[in-house]
């Protein structure tokens, strides 16, 4: 294959890479930035997202349209009431003490992951694109779904930017962020902010899953490469900052899909950890980040 | 770090009358247990224990729980009629997460706290690699079911077998002349990034280029990849045949981009079946697959000839006629690989007989009962088809299936010989000091 069309395939796979990890990391990043909690088992909900478009896909008859829109809904709104039960009877009971709540978040991730082998079972199980029009470029074909991906998850990210930035509910998460004791002398209820968040999180690592799903598979395993994925990009982007996080998901997504087709995927994970040292080294705060206070 | 919550306060929680009670009856609960039954008769009617070093969890969960149906259906099947030497079998389990690290704490684990008399039923092939110097050290019969070359290249040691599927290198070498004859002269290769593929890597070459065939690219892809797309671009445009087997969970995904990639404009391609072992053919995205060819050890689909062994064998494990699990046609089965553990606990038994084994002090005995098997007659205890053993390396060699995939099934289109696998044996276990 020549360099051009090369390239281009490097490029739309970057991409495809990029819009899920920046949906996942984003939650990561926000669960960060408001709660300061360090949330392990967000991979686990992205796993979780997954599982339950499988489960709804296919008690939902008739054309997998359907049953994909149904699980587009009803996955991340599951995912997001568990992450809330989660939040009040775990992170909530340890008052977000930062040490215990990372404590708790592996021990979340152990049991949600044991309890999908359990009851899911470990093998992987396909879900159906809800369609599936194979795009005929001269050079070679490429999935019209994965191009849609790209396309959902922009709208999402703009959606999320929007509701943070001008609602009252983003001024009230901004508000907690900023000054969380402050904020409550204000009278904002801080301790149902932090619920809100814990679920928006997991719910946005929950859409990520169900929009890659029919290209990758539900598994109970799949949550451990978007976790690593997600903290070396809210890392590099800076926590908390949604700017950063995106950036910092193109960026990492398009080096993986470049590097990894012309040279190898092991060199793409090399150069990205290496990027993660580089930037804690000269810019702990991340890219983006603000200095902590 | 100051533990202002108490978090790590065990004073806090006193043991109440009632939680103590609640530990006590669960105490006399584990020992009514049927894992917990003491033997009260004499030694002699003990069963005999079987370590089952499963891959429960992990990247081969799903062959790990399809191995347990199979061997607990050849243990059921064995116990019926009478167990070994007059003694019931009973397999002991253990999860070895299919990493080779905890693999070789479980055999530790089989030879020191179960006592069981032999570990068997592991099938990845790091794991094999990684659990066979625990099995040496604790001289303990290790009986692999893994498909690999790495017991036949004599590089482990004389506690392990691998009597009941063939390895690679035979499948290989017997599967070439088809492929060359068949499928295309200039072939290229995708297999995964650890020692299953390498046998492929190292003995495909090989095995093509005597039939006048070639490998013009080969393409590792590590096994825990989840996309492929990227890889593609590497096949070069004059292939022929596009040689794959992959494993793991991303399977699926692999052909489906494969698919996409390619569209009805592809290459030939042949397949291992392990690129879609408990993975139902229907999936959606795999009708490309259609037309193509996959090596098969024992053929998922129930074919016309099957002989009566081999229904008995499908039935007894509980697969219908399309490989999957009876009542659940979701459930596929890894139905190539998992009538090995069937015909190994039948080389167990035989060897065992052979050896008048009556508990670990006489491992030695059995080890060299079954370095003296020769041959495995096709029938009921050898479903698969007839095979030889060769005791130096401690392989079988038996048939081989080649199966076109057509009409939602996969049928049956080339079976190769015994002798098309066999080659040179590269070293002899039996040298090796007991």
């Amino acid at each position: 294959m020549h360099f051009g069309p090369h390239l281009l395939l490097a490029a739309l796979e970057g991409l495809v890479t990029s819009a899920v990890l920046a949906l996942t990391a984003l939650g990561l990043s926000l669960v960060f930035g408001v709660m300061r909690v360090v949330n392990v088992a967000h991979g686990e909900f992205f796993m979780l997202g997954a599982v339950l478009a499988w489960a709804i896909s296919t008690a939902i008859p008739g054309h997998p349209t359907v049953g994909f829109l149904a699980a587009l809904v009803l996955a991340p709104l599951i995912v997001g009431a568990i992450a809330l039960l989660a939040e009040r009877l775990v992170l909530r009971r340890l008052n977000y003490n930062p040490e215990a709540t990372i404590v708790a978040t592996i021990g979340m991730l152990y049991i949600i992951q044991q309890l999908a082998l359990s009851f899911y079972g470990p093998e992987a199980r396909p879900v159906e694109p809800p369609f599936s029009y194979r795009i005929l470029l001269p050079w070679f074909g490429y999935s019209g779904y994965k191009l849609s991906i790209i396309a959902a998850s922009a709208l999402l990210l703009v959606a999320t930017w929007l509701v943070l930035t001008r609602t009252k509910i983003g001024l009230i998460m901004r508000a907690t962020q900023y000054d969380s004791e402050t904020a409550q002398a204000f009278g904002i209820p801080v301790d149902r902010v932090y619920a809100g968040v814990f679920a928006l999180g997991a719910m946005l690592a929950a859409i990520a899953a169900v929009l890659i799903v029919p290209i990758s598979q539900a598994h109970y395993l799949m949550g451990q490469d978007p976790l690593l994925l997600s903290f070396i990009v809210v890392i590099i982007g800076g926590l908390g900052s949604l700017r950063g996080t995106v950036v910092a998901a193109v960026l990492i997504g398009l080096s993986d899909g470049i590097i990894s087709v012309f040279f190898s995927p092991t060199l793409a994970k090399i150069i990205a950890t290496l990027l993660v040292a580089m930037v804690l080294v000269f810019r702990p705060q991340g890219l983006f980040g603000t200095a902590s206070r | 770090m100051t533990d202002k919550n108490g978090f790590f306060d065990l004073s806090k929680s006193t043991l109440s009358r009632r939680t103590a009670l609640k530990g006590l009856a669960a105490c006399a609960g584990l020992t009514l247990a049927p894992g917990f039954v003491r033997y009260s008769q004499a030694q002699s009617s003990a069963p005999i224990k079987i370590g089952f070093q499963s891959h429960r969890t992990g990247i081969g969960a799903a062959y790990g729980r399809w191995y347990e149906k199979t061997s607990a259906a050849a243990v059921k099947a064995i116990n019926d009629a009478g167990g070994i030497n007059g003694r019931p079998v009973e397999l002991v389990i253990e999860d070895d997460g299919t990493d080779p690290g905890r693999g070789a704490e479980v055999v530790g684990k089989f030879a020191t706290q179960h006592k069981t008399d032999i570990v068997f039923g592991t099938l990845f092939s790091h794991v094999v690699i990684g659990s066979a110097p625990a099995a040496g050290e604790n001289k303990i019969p290790y009986f692999v079911v893994s498909e690999g070359h790495h017991v036949a290249s004599t590089k482990l040691n004389r506690y392990v077998f691998q009597p009941g599927i063939t390895d690679v290198k035979s499948q290989i070498q017997s599967m070439a002349p088809w492929i060359a004859a068949n499928a295309g002269k200039k072939v290229t290769q995708i297999f995964p990034d650890f020692a299953f593929g390498y046998d492929h890597r190292d003995y495909l070459p090989p095995a093509l280029k005597a039939q006048g065939a070639e490998v013009i690219a080969q393409i590792a892809i590590p096994p825990t990849e989840s996309s492929f797309t990227k890889y593609f671009p590497q096949i070069p445009a004059e292939t022929e045949v596009i040689y794959h087997v992959m494993v793991g969970p991303a399977v699926l995904t692999f052909v489906k981009e494969l698919g996409e990639f390619y569209g009805s404009n592809r290459p030939q391609l042949f397949g291992f079946m392990d690129s879609l072992e408990a993975t139902d053919i229907n999936s959606p995205g795999l009708e490309f697959l259609d037309g193509s060819h996959f090596w098969e050890g024992s053929p998922r689909y129930a074919q016309a000839d099957d002989s009566a062994a081999q229904k008995a064998y499908r039935a007894a494990v509980g697969i219908d006629d399309n490989g999957a699990a009876v009542g659940d046609p979701k459930d596929v089965s890894t139905a190539s690989h998992m009538f090995g553990c069937w015909e190994t606990l039948y080389v167990v038994k035989k060897a065992m007989e052979d050896a008048g084994y009556k508990g670990p002090e006489d491992r030695a005995k059995l080890v060299e009962a079954t370095e003296a098997l020769t041959e495995f007659a096709e029938g009921p205890e050898h479903p698969q088809g007839p095979k030889t053993f060769n005791g130096k390396i401690h392989q079988c060699f038996g048939i081989q299936n080649i199966s076109k995939v057509e009409g939602g099934k996969l049928t049956v289109v080339h079976k190769t010989k015994i002798e098309d696998g066999l080659y040179e044996a590269e070293g002899d276990y039996t040298t090796q000091a007991l």
